[in-house]
Parts: C-alpha cells; sequence; structure tokens
C-alpha cells in the first residue's frame, strides 16, 4: 500500500532531532509538525518572519497580525521571536535551519528539483522556495511517486523549469525513501507491501537497489 | 516637513510627489501589514504606470489589487501573485509585466537598496529560469548570481506605533518587508495605528529608526484576513 499522507508525515518526523530549527512547506510537509515525537522539542521557521511558530488559534485568540508564510493565522510558542524578512531569508540563505521540508513537481538524478512552474498553465511564482533549496544543507522533498496518470516524478532530468540545480539529496514518496548519490536514486526504504518491482516500474531516473530494502513499520 | 516633525495630517499630503511612472516599495506580506489606506490614497490620486515592488500584489478589491483596477501598474515585482484573478487576466493581455523574484532576493534587494549596497551574489536561483542574463560567479567552488539592488521613489510602508521623530515599531508579523522598504524609499511615507508622545517608545526597541522616515501619518486600519484559520 502506497503511504498515507498522515503515514508520509510520520516518516519526515523520524529525522527530526531535539533542538532542530525546521522549516515546513505547504501542504504534507506541514503536517509533519503533528508527530513531533513525545519529549522532543523542536521550532518552526515560517519564512514570513516567525520562528516558533504555535499552534492555530482559538476564535478569541485570532490576530490579522499574526499569520504564517500560508498566510494562514496561527500563535507564537513560548520562545519564539518575530523579524523583517530579510532576517528571515539571512537564516535560510545562511544555512542556520537544520531541516527543510518541501513539495516538488519533479526531481531528478543530480539532485534537480523542479516545484513552482508548468509552462503554458499560469505562473504563480515561486515565493520562498528558491532560497530554501539553495540556503538549507538538509532538504527532504516529498511527493507522490508518480502522476496521477502515472508519470514518474523521479526523472533522469528534470523537464520543468528548476527550482534549485544540484540540491537535494533525499526523497520521500509515498512508495519508498530515497538518497540521491552519484547520478542515480539509491532505494533505502519502501512501504509497507510495497514491491521492490513496483518501485523500479515508477521511477524514470537510474535506480540503486542494495540487496536489502527495508519496509517502513507505523504502528 | 517641519524638521524632525514628520507628522503629515492628511493622506494627500502623506503621498505629495507621487507622480506617473514612479518606482514604489510596499510593505507587507499577503494582506498583513499591509499600508491600505496608502494605497487606496494612490487608487484616489489615480498615478499611473507605477513599478511596484511588493512580495505579493494583494487580493482583488483589496490591498494593492485596487490599483489593478484603473491598470495602475505597470510592472509588479514579487515573489508570489497567486491569489488575484484580475491579475492574472491582466498578465495575460500583456497589460502588466512581472518580474517574479525569489522572497529572499527580494528582501535583499531591498535592504541592499537601502544600504548603498549596489548589487550582492547569492546561490538562490543559480541554475534556474531567474538566473537567465546574469552574471555567474564562483566562490569556494559554488556558483552564485549577481542580484541588482532595489530602490524606489516611495516607499510605503505599515507600522504600528511611531513618534514625530518617525520612529516606528511593527507589531508581530505585519513587520515583514516593511522595515525593509522603509530603508529603501527617496520618500519613505509611515501610516501608524498610533502616534505616540516622544520618548514613549524605548529606543533599544525602535525596528525603524527615524532616520530612514520622511512622513508619518495616523489612519485607521481594516486588517483583512486572507485565510483565517483556527484549531478545532
Amino acid at each position: 500500500m502506497a503511504l498515507t499522507r498522515e503515514q508520509m508525515a510520520q516518516r519526515i518526523a523520524r529525522e527530526l532531532q531535539d533542538g532542530y530549527y525546521v522549516n515546513l512547506g505547504i501542504g504534507i510537509p506541514t503536517l509533519v509538525a503533528n508527530y513531533v515525537p513525545e519529549g522532543m522539542e523542536v521550532m518552526l521557521q515560517s519564512e514570513n518572519g516567525l520562528l516558533g511558530m504555535g499552534a492555530f488559534p482559538t476564535e478569541d485568540e485570532i490576530d490579522a497580525d499574526m499569520i504564517n508564510a500560508g498566510k494562514q493565522t496561527v500563535t507564537a510558542r513560548v520562545g519564539a521571536s518575530i523579524f523583517n524578512s530579510a532576517e528571515s531569508f539571512a537564516m535560510i540563505r545562511g544555512g542556520h535551519v537544520d531541516l527543510t521540508v518541501l513539495g516538488a513537481f519533479e526531481v531528478d538524478v543530480m539532485g534537480n528539483i523542479a516545484s513552482w512552474m508548468i509552462p503554458g498553465k499560469l505562473v504563480k511564482g515561486m515565493g520562498g522556495a528558491m532560497d530554501l533549496v539553495a540556503g538549507a544543507e538538509n532538504i527532504i522533498v516529498v511527493m507522490t511517486h508518480a502522476s496521477k496518470d502515472g508519470e514518474s516524478k523521479l526523472l533522469p532530468r528534470c523537464t520543468l523549469p528548476l527550482t534549485g540545480a544540484g540540491c537535494i539529496k533525499r526523497v520521500l514518496t509515498d512508495l519508498a525513501y530515497l538518497e540521491i548519490e552519484n547520478g542515480a536514486f539509491f532505494l533505502r526504504e519502501r512501504a509497507p507491501g510495497v514491491s521492490v518491482e513496483e518501485i523500479r516500474a515508477r521511477t524514470a531516473g537510474e535506480l540503486v537497489i542494495p540487496d536489502h530494502v527495508p519496509e517502513m513499520q507505523f504502528d | 516637513m517641519a524638521g524632525f516633525d514628520k507628522r503629515v495630517s492628511t493622506y494627500a499630503e502623506a503621498l505629495e510627489g507621487l507622480e506617473d511612472g514612479m518606482t514604489v516599495l510596499a510593505g507587507g506580506f499577503g494582506l498583513c501589514g499591509i499600508p491600505e489606506n496608502l494605497i487606496a490614497e494612490i487608487k484616489r490620486k489615480g498615478t499611473r504606470g507605477l513599478t511596484v515592488v511588493s512580495n505579493n500584489c494583494g487580493v482583488d478589491g483589496f490591498g494593492l489589487g485596487v490599483l489593478l483596477e484603473d491598470r495602475q501598474i505597470r510592472k509588479m515585482i514579487a515573489s508570489y501573485v497567486g491569489e488575484n484573478a484580475l491579475f492574472e487576466q491582466q498578465l495575460l493581455n500583456g497589460e502588466l509585466e512581472v518580474e517574479l523574484t525569489p522572497q529572499g532576493t527580494l528582501a535583499e534587494k531591498m535592504r541592499a537598496g537601502g544600504a548603498g549596497i549596489p548589487a550582492f551574489y547569492t546561490a538562490t536561483g543559480h541554475g534556474t529560469p531567474v538566473a537567465e542574463g546574469k552574471e555567474v560567479r564562483e566562490f569556494g567552488g559554488r556558483r552564485y548570481i549577481l542580484e541588482h539592488a532595489i530602490t524606489g521613489d516611495f516607499a510605503i510602508v505599515k507600522g504600528w506605533k511611531a513618534d514625530r521623530y518617525g520612529n516606528v515599531v511593527y507589531r508581530h508579523t505585519a513587520q515583514n518587508f516593511n522595515p525593509l522598504a522603509a530603508t529603501a524609499g527617496k520618500i519613505t511615507v509611515v501610516e501608524v495605528e498610533e502616534i505616540v508622545e516622544p520618548g514613549e517608545l524605548d529606543p533599544s526597541q525602535i525596528h525603524t529608526p527615524g532616520i530612514y522616515v520622511d512622513r508619518i501619518i495616523c489612519g485607521t486600519f481594516e486588517k483583512r484576513i486572507e485565510k483565517r484559520t483556527v484549531r478545532s
């Protein structure tokens, strides 16, 4: 079975460490915040200028001056700080964020990522995505392994305009967890009940399959 | 303007000197911390052919979106413009030019502009369409692109409190691009919720020192929320 969105978030949450500063993109990455292990403290960075993003507010707590990068109303947790946009991106571009999790349309064997523009469709803009992929050392891309039409998103070469070149080393899909090294995808883990053959069939870029590929475990 | 008393009492006075074809830097992220009354005044004045530099372009009917209604914006420099149907229409019709700029690069362009730095190298955008036509240089084995600073004829800024000296503090995440825009305008106009007596703002807590600010005006704000989200 392919992973659900919640299981993908749970799998990524295993990469968190106590004391991490983490930037979570919109969509599945946001769900990771729900799976921070008990007893572990992480600070979420929201690139509009908030380090220490808290829960969504109650109806009484709503404040128009307090939003996250997705423009949703949020709260600040204890220990949070608020700053301007240049400061926010100094943290990102200066490599101070410990883990960045973001979505993508395509990733290729060279670590290129395309996530912001589909030619022929309206271009809405890259927001902070180009800064995040260029600035962060530790990035995990989260996406479905293939499109709804079954086209692989793990490619020999990205076909869409890039968000960043040569900056992605780890990808979690609904079928597998992979690392990118020496111009190939290395299959590190597979979703429960998903065969190596199925992953191979849905991976267009070169795939290296070790002798043993453990199955992910979920409670 | 009388010395260090930067207060003006009308929005017409606040934007005196704004002319067709000028470049305007605007603070705000989405609809949070936008100078909503200064934007409304630009609409009322009918200034045209503007280049507007702002992270976003408001929504239909509010914020910078209102300047699209009478086609007052010629060119938009922004990182994300997806919330606006009129924007889309004018872009597809070729009535509006857009220069999409990575968010951190946009912030840094304003910061550099205000700090007298003409350009800077950044890894952001290297190898992407953003890098087209830009100088590439290698430092320590990594490639960077040259990005030019931005300054504006006017900067329009939304603060929380200010004093008559033009010292400004912002509230929560309504800070965002505002202090950066404030540094990079030839004429910087700040609208605030409250003008306090000199001495009331703690000097060590000032976000925008008065040296950057030319005019201060006190307004009332709708503060529209784009995505009202509550926990269940």
